[in-house]
C-alpha cells in the first residue's frame, strides 16, 4: 500500500471521527453528571437538518450552525425536563427524542422544500470549507509531489473544516473543565453521589441541566458538521447510528476525554476503511459491500463485548435524584 | 402516602398522556399550515370508514401486537429491547427459507413451520445481545441497535445475492407457492365486506393467542414471576436464588421470538415473498405500543389498534394532504413514547394530588364533627 493511500485513509478517519468525537464528548458531560443520553443520535439529526436548511435559506453557514445548535438544545431541554425535572426514565426519553428528531426533520423538510424530506444541495459558500494551513498544498497533484513529512502535513493535518479543529480542541478543554475546575469537580460528583452534592448546598438539578445543555451544544455542532461540512445538505436518517456509535465509544473510553478521542478515531477508522474498500478481493472470495457497510456496527459490538474490560459507569447514572425520601 | 384508585393508574393516566401527545401532534400539523381537525377526520375515515380501511388497520395492528408484546415482555425484566426491527427482519428470513426450501402440501403445515423458523431465527438474533448483556455487561440498548443495522445489511446482501430471482432487478425473493398462502379476511370474514385483496389474514388470531400466552406467562407461571421479580430488583432476585443470566437469556429469546412472529403476518400472510425493508419501523412502534399499553397484553392490543389506525389513516392522509409527510406518524409515535413513557410523572403528579385532595375532603366529611 502506498504511503499516500494510508494518509488518505487516516485523513478520512479524522473527518469521520469528528462527529463521533463531538457526540461522544456530549455524552461524556451528560453521563458524567448522571444523566444517560441515548438521544445523541436524534439531537445530531435535528441539528443536521436545521443547519442545512438555515444555511441554505440564509446563505450563511454560521447562521446555519447556530440554528442547528439551537434545535439540538431544544431537544436537550426536553430531555432535561423529562429526565431531571419529572424524573422520568432517561432511556425512554432518549428513544422518544430520537424518533421525534427523525420524524420532525423529514416532516419540516417536506413542508419547506418539498423534495421528499431532504434539503436542496448546499452551494459551496453555504458550507464549511476546508482550511489550508500555511505552507500546505491543497491540490492532489501538489501533495503527491511533496516529501513524506510534507504529505503528512498537507494531507492529514491541513485541509479540514474548522469544526474538525474545534472538535479536537474540545478534548483538552473537556479534560481541563472536568478535572481542573470547580464546575468539573461538582459535575463528576453529581454523577457519583448527588446526595453529597446536595448536602453541600449545590443544586443537583442545576448542575445536571447544565451538563445536558452542554451536551445539546456539542451534538448541535456534530449535526451541523454532518450536513454542512461532511456532506452538502440534509438527507433522511443521515446520522446513520453515529449517536449510538459515539455512546459505544464513550463506554469504550470509560467516560474519559482523552480515551474518548482514541476510541472515536478507532471507530472513525473502521468507517473510513468501510467507505474506501467497497469490494475487497481475498483470493477467490469477494467481501461483499454490505459487509463493509455493516463493519463499523459489527466492530462496535465486538469492542463492547470483548475489549472493554470492566467499564464502570458513573454510579448515579440513570437514576433520577429524589431529594428526600 | 395514599395511592389513587387502580383504574386511574391503569386507564386515566395513559389516556391523558395519549390525548396530550395527540394535541401536540395537532399543533405540529397546524404549524405546517393544515387543519388538524380535518387531518384527524381524514385519518379516522381512512382507518375505519370501510372494510378496506379496517383490513389494513387490523393488519398493521397485528404487526404491532407482536412487536409490542416483544418490548413488553422485555420491559417486565427491565430490559429495553430496541432490536425488534432487526429481530423481525431475521424472522422474515426464517419464513422465507422454510417456505422456499420445502414443497408444502397445505398452508396449515407451512404456517406451523414458518412460525417455528420465524421464532427460531429472530430469537437467535436476540440471543447474541442478550448473552453479551448477561455475561459481558455490554449495554443491551446499544448492542440491539447495532444488531438492527447489521440485520438490515445482512438482508440486503441476501436479497441481492442469494434470494433474488434470476433476471430480475428487484431485491426480493421468488413468490411462495400458492399452497402456502394463508387464508385472508375474505375467506374467513367475507360477510363483513372484506375483499380478496385485503392484507388482513389469520395471523391476527395468532397475535391474540400470543396475548393470552404472554399474560399467562407473566402473571401465572413461575418463570413469569421470576422475570417480574428480576425486573423489580435484580439484587433481591439474586438473593432469592434467581439466576440473572438465565432470566436475561430466556426473556430476550421470548422477546425476539415475538418480534419475529410479525414476519409471519407480513412475509407469509401479505407479501407472500421476502421483500426489502418489510418491517417498515414496526419494531420501533412496538416500543410506543408497549409503553402506552403499560406492558399488559390488553393495553398492547388497544395501543396496537390505535397505531394500526394511525398507519392506515396516515397513508390516506398523504393522498389528501401532500404537505404532510408520512413521517408525521413517526412524530406522533415519538410524542406517545415521550408522554406515556418519559413524561409519565408530569401527568401522574397532578392527577395523584387531585385524588388525594378528593379523598381528604371525603374523609373529613365522613368524620363526625368534634364540635358537635
Amino acid at each position: 500500500m502506498e504511503f499516500l493511500t494510508i494518509l488518505q485513509i487516516l485523513d478520512s478517519t479524522v473527518r469521520l471521527a469528528t462527529p463521533l468525537l463531538l457526540a461522544c464528548l456530549a455524552g461524556l458531560y451528560s453521563e458524567r453528571a448522571g444523566v444517560f443520553d441515548i438521544g445523541l443520535e436524534g439531537k445530531m439529526l435535528v441539528a443536521a437538518f436545521f443547519a442545512a436548511a438555515i444555511a441554505y435559506t440564509s446563505g450563511s453557514v454560521w447562521v446555519g450552525l447556530l440554528a442547528g445548535v439551537a434545535a439540538s438544545m431544544v431537544l436537550a431541554v426536553l430531555h432535561g425536563i423529562a429526565s431531571i425535572t419529572f424524573r422520568g426514565n432517561q432511556l425512554i426519553s432518549g428513544v422518544a427524542i430520537n424518533f421525534l428528531a427523525a420524524g420532525l426533520a423529514v416532516v419540516i423538510a417536506q413542508t419547506w422544500f418539498a423534495q421528499g424530506g431532504r434539503t436542496p444541495q448546499l452551494p459551496s459558500d453555504a458550507r464549511f470549507g476546508n482550511i489550508v494551513l500555511p505552507g500546505a498544498e491543497s491540490t492532489i497533484r501538489g501533495i503527491a509531489q511533496q516529501g513524506p513529512l510534507g504529505q503528512v502535513y498537507s494531507e492529514l493535518i491541513s485541509g479540514h473544516s474548522i469544526l474538525v479543529y474545534l472538535a479536537l480542541a474540545m478534548v483538552p478543554l473537556t479534560w481541563w473543565v472536568l478535572y481542573r475546575t470547580r464546575f468539573g469537580l461538582r459535575l463528576r460528583a453529581v454523577g457519583e453521589n448527588p446526595a453529597a452534592v446536595d448536602t453541600a448546598g449545590i443544586s443537583v438539578v442545576g448542575l445536571r441541566f447544565a451538563a445536558v445543555m452542554i451536551a445539546g451544544v456539542l451534538c448541535g455542532i456534530a449535526g451541523a458538521y454532518l450536513s454542512t461540512a461532511l456532506s452538502a445538505g440534509f438527507v433522511k436518517d443521515m446520522s446513520a447510528g453515529r449517536g449510538f456509535i459515539a455512546l459505544a465509544a464513550l463506554i469504550f473510553a470509560k467516560w474519559r476525554p482523552w480515551y474518548a478521542l482514541s476510541a472515536c478515531l478507532l471507530f472513525g477508522f473502521f468507517d473510513a476503511v468501510g467507505n474506501r474498500y467497497q469490494n475487497i478481493q481475498l483470493g477467490e472470495f469477494v467481501v461483499p459491500v454490505q459487509f463493509m457497510q455493516a463493519l463499523p456496527y459489527i466492530l462496535v459490538v465486538i469492542v463492547l463485548a470483548g475489549l472493554v474490560g470492566k467499564a464502570i459507569p458513573p454510579r448515579a447514572g440513570g437514576e433520577p435524584y429524589v431529594k428526600e425520601r | 402516602m395514599d395511592r389513587m384508585p387502580k383504574w386511574a393508574d391503569v386507564v386515566l393516566i395513559p389516556l391523558i398522556s395519549v390525548v396530550l401527545a395527540f394535541m401536540v401532534s395537532g399543533l405540529v400539523v397546524a404549524i405546517i399550515g393544515e387543519s388538524p381537525l380535518r387531518a384527524m377526520q381524514i385519518m379516522l375515515r381512512g382507518a375505519f370508514g370501510s372494510a378496506y380501511g379496517w383490513g389494513y388497520t387490523l393488519y398493521y395492528a397485528t404487526n404491532f401486537i407482536f412487536t409490542g408484546l416483544a418490548v413488553a415482555v422485555a420491559f417486565h425484566a427491565r430490559l429495553f429491547n430496541i432490536g425488534g426491527e432487526g429481530q423481525a427482519a431475521l424472522g422474515g428470513l426464517g419464513v422465507a427459507v422454510i417456505l422456499l426450501a420445502v414443497d408444502w402440501p397445505h398452508w396449515s403445515l407451512a404456517l406451523a413451520a414458518a412460525m417455528g423458523f420465524a421464532m427460531l431465527f429472530s430469537a437467535a438474533w436476540a440471543a447474541v445481545p442478550a448473552y453479551l448483556q448477561a455475561r459481558r455487561g455490554s449495554h443491551i440498548v446499544i448492542t440491539t441497535i447495532m444488531f438492527n443495522y447489521i440485520a438490515s445489511a445482512l438482508l440486503v446482501y441476501l436479497l441481492v445475492n442469494v434470494f433474488r430471482v434470476e433476471g430480475s432487478m428487484a431485491p426480493e425473493s421468488a413468490s411462495f407457492a400458492a399452497t402456502t398462502h394463508l387464508p385472508n379476511a375474505a375467506d374467513f370474514a367475507g360477510g363483513l365486506g372484506f375483499r380478496g385483496s385485503t392484507p388482513l389474514n389469520i395471523s391476527i388470531f395468532l397475535a391474540l393467542i400470543a396475548c393470552v400466552l404472554v399474560w399467562l406467562l407473566i402473571w401465572r407461571t413461575r418463570l413469569g414471576y421470576e422475570i417480574r421479580s428480576f425486573g423489580h430488583s435484580e439484587t433481591a432476585a439474586v438473593y432469592a436464588g434467581i439466576n440473572p443470566t438465565r432470566i436475561i437469556m430466556i426473556t430476550m429469546l421470548i422477546s425476539g421470538a415475538l418480534a419475529g412472529m410479525m414476519a409471519v403476518n407480513v412475509v407469509m400472510g401479505e407479501a407472500e415473498r421476502l421483500v426489502l425493508d418489510f418491517v417498515e419501523g414496526a419494531g420501533f412502534v412496538g416500543i410506543a405500543v408497549a409503553l402506552m399499553g403499560r406492558s399488559h397484553p390488553v393495553g398492547v392490543v388497544l395501543a396496537a389498534l390505535l397505531f394500526g389506525a394511525l398507519y392506515q389513516g396516515g397513508a390516506e392522509l398523504q393522498f389528501e394532504m401532500p404537505a404532510i409527510s408520512r413521517e408525521m406518524i413517526v412524530v406522533i409515535q415519538a410524542l406517545v413514547i415521550l408522554f406515556t413513557g418519559a413524561l409519565d410523572n408530569m401527568v401522574r403528579m397532578p392527577v395523584q394530588s387531585i385524588f388525594l385532595s378528593l379523598k381528604r375532603r371525603r374523609d373529613n366529611a365522613a368524620r363526625p364533627n368534634p364540635a358537635e
